[in-house]
């Protein structure tokens, strides 16, 4: 692994390891770029996760203070965790669920499908979907998706069997195991799933993709990278010209470090990455680094998430194989008729025991929560993933009253739902219902919406400079060495899980930034 | 099975204030994994009379009625330990308990329910909500009670102990799943 002196001024500053930031941290350093990247988080391992889910919880998630509002569920529900994602090294990509779905095309064209939508901030994406499609490809590769390429699917577990016979009940067509970034078969020096479960614990055999061990490794070999862990970017600062020069971060002792920088990458997740340039405010740039249209921390989108569960009189064991091993896809469409537009997908879902009552049951308690949690063996799950209406009120800012252990503001997470979304929710909860119903489930529980896992869009890419943060590269539009690299740069939410997307930007990008850097033009 | 272990080492230490006691009921999932046909678990800020009241408070939050006494025990033992590390804590448990009529754990269940509803929203009941529903599916006694099995990894995953051993439905086609891997 490199050592990068603090005052070199070559290196691109990479702040975050995940999805984003681990792909392109290995694109870069791969193509002889030297690469500085900061993680707040600790490296764990796999003969470091914990197997007690609460403990589990603990070691991965980042847990600092933020507050949120606005009528979103999780406000009342979830007062103290508006999202949940990771502070490790390999970010989400530890904790997830690696399901891989693209984009469809006509969801890169939000605002031209489904029209003028009031109280919404809808636009097309920048990128055409032939663009984006030969990323997808080379991503697909490399994380070794199933039933892409030729890549087997997963068998079919017990909670996919129910899912599958209640879908073909209904007529639905598209239902399989699912596009999953585990093995189905040993593949890039990784094993093959032994359907364990506990992918949400960090997946012990590897069969799952994380840049904890793929991409971040393979970048330390090529001696370009020093990845910095226990590293908390607080600002990034700028010369007299604009341009970025500098990250000033906290190490894991809470001493101040400066990093010089040629470029600076921020891929926080789409929560601190809007912080971290509201931070970075100065008195050439007073609301903060590439805001000059006040777009930072806007347009956030979370997806329509909700759990659906149904009680059955005979045992099905949902925690026993690939948690999110499939999916019903027939109604990613755009629909009007249906009440609302946009898609949403079923994917198969379930939560270990000691998780169940506290994130996948609305608020209760008494004897008719408990009886739900009896039937805990009899229980088969799916999880709603819809494409929720980017709204310019919906938006992280920073709280003053609250701060940090490093005495800076927290985030705030506002959302208010719009009518879109409730009502995509409703008839999702309605299909989902009547799929159970048709195999003759006892009863059907409701989740209520659980802390973000999909967060986006809050630094958006953008045609139009004036509608988003960074352009077609994710290129910040105010400042030309600052890139949005997570998927914070999603300009629309859509129905797919966003994973298999930001690698696909992240790859697309590191071309970019490696063709920029040899032009000099940054 | 730490937590059974610890539920039946009773070391009586000069600071312990009181004393959940219980018996396995033999034939019941906690006797296949308990190692001895009792369980005791000492309180270190809480006295005998209000782990017992916590105790009904637990299992009319969350009521198993075949669950045995010891899951529940491991959440007054969780919030007597809370207690013990804070004073504004322990006052306010204490304070939530005294509040309750006195005969709470004797009153019937509908009774329980309405004097919980009461309190609903305050500091002392949704605090010892939160830590039951933390504590109480947590153990290896709720695990074997519910019938979850945990984690897998240790014991080379669910692939060849039941994950599509479910046969009350038709077999999904392999088209639509893959094949099982190969021995590797």
């Amino acid at each position: 692994m490199a050592r990068i002196e603090f005052q070199d001024e070559s290196a691109v500053v990479i702040i975050g390891s995940g999805a984003g930031g681990g792909t392109l941290a290995h694109e870069l350093t791969t193509r002889g770029i030297k690469v500085v990247m900061l993680e707040a988080g600790k490296r764990h391992s796999t003969a470091s996760f914990s197997q007690v889910p609460g403990a589990a919880f603990l070691q991965l998630t980042w847990l600092d203070p933020r507050t949120q509002s606005g009528d979103w569920g999780v406000a009342k529900n979830f007062p103290t965790l508006p999202v949940w994602h990771c502070k490790t090294v390999g970010g989400t990509t530890v904790h997830w669920t690696a399901a891989t779905p693209r984009f469809e095309p006509w969801e890169l064209r939000g605002r031209s499908t489904y029209g003028n939508i009031p109280g919404t901030s809808l636009i097309d994406w920048p990128i055409s979907y032939d663009e984006l499609k030969a990323y997808y490809l080379l991503a697909e590769r490399r994380l070794g998706v199933t039933r892409r390429n030729g890549v087997p699917g997963l068998p079919a577990s017990n909670n996919f069997k129910v899912m599958y016979a209640g879908a073909k009940k209904l007529g639905y067509k598209r239902v399989h195991t699912g596009h999953l970034a585990i093995n189905s078969r040993p593949f890039d020096g990784r094993a093959s799933c032994i359907q364990q479960g506990f992918c949400a614990q960090g997946c012990k055999t590897r069969a799952k993709w994380s840049t904890l061990y793929t991409s971040i490794p393979r970048a330390e070999a090529t001696g370009n990278l020093d990845l910095r862990v226990e590293s908390t970017a607080t600002r990034i600062e700028h010369g007299a010209d604009g341009r970025v020069n500098a990250v000033i971060y906290r190490d894991g002792e809470g001493g101040e470090q400066r990093q010089k920088a040629r470029v600076v990458c921020v891929a926080g997740n789409a929560i601190e990455t809007p912080r971290l340039l509201l931070l970075s405010d100065s008195s050439k740039f007073p609301h903060g680094l590439a805001n000059s249209e006040g777009q930072v921390g806007r347009n956030y989108c979370h997806q329509i998430l909700g759990f659906v569960w149904g009680i059955f009189d005979k045992p099905i064991s949902s925690w026993r194989g690939a948690t999110l091993a499939g999916v019903v896809e027939d109604e990613v469409r755009n629909d009007p008729s249906r009440g609302f537009v946009g898609g949403y997908r079923m994917e198969l879902c379930t939560l270990d025991l000691p998780t169940f009552p506290l994130v996948g049951l609305p608020y209760g308690w008494g004897r008719d929560f408990a009886s739900v949690i009896e039937n805990y063996r009899n229980i088969a799950g799916m999880l709603i993933n819809g494409e929720d209406m980017p709204r310019a009120e919906n938006r992280i800012t920073l709280n003053h009253d609250v701060k940090d252990s490093f005495g800076l503001p927290v985030a705030n997470v506002h959302v208010d739902e719009h009518p879109n979304d409730q009502a995509m929710r409703k008839h999702a909860q309605t299909q989902t219902s009547r799929m159970y119903d048709a195999i003759g489930a006892k009863r059907v529980v409701f989740g209520p919406v659980p802390p973000a896992t999909h967060n986006t869009c809050s630094a958006r890419m953008s045609a139009d400079p004036r509608e988003g943060v960074a352009n077609a590269w994710g290129r910040t539009h105010d400042i030309k060495n600052l890139f949005i690299s997570d998927g914070s740069a999603l300009p629309t939410a859509g129905s797919a899980n966003p994973t298999l997307t930001i690698v696909a930007l992240a790859l697309r990008q590191a071309e970019y930034i490696s063709r920029e850097m040899k032009a000099r033009r940054v | 099975m730490d937590e059974i272990v610890t539920l039946n080492r009773r070391e009586l230490l000069k600071t312990t204030t009181g004393l959940l006691t219980g018996w396995v009921i033999a034939g019941s999932p906690l006797a296949l994994i308990a190692p001895g046909r009792a369980w005791a678990v000492d309180l270190v800020s809480l006295t005998s009379a209000e782990g017992a009241t916590l105790m009904s408070v637990a299992r009319t939050i969350a009521p198993h009625d075949k669950l045995n006494d010891a899951a529940y025990a491991l959440v007054i033992q969780a919030i007597d330990s809370d207690s013990a590390k804070d004073a504004d804590t322990h006052k306010m448990i204490r304070g939530g308990i005294a509040s309750l009529r006195s005969d709470f754990s004797a009153a019937s269940e509908t009774e329980r329910v309405a004097a919980l509803r009461e309190i609903e929203s305050s500091a002392f009941f949704q605090t010892i909500r939160l830590k039951t529903l933390q504590v109480l599916y947590s153990s290896p006694i709720a695990y074997a009670y519910f019938g979850y099995e945990g984690e897998a990894f240790s014991k080379g995953g669910y692939l060849l102990r039941g994950f599509n051993d479910l046969r009350w439905l038709p077999e999904v086609p392999v088209e639509d799943s893959g094949p099982l891997p190969e021995g590797e």
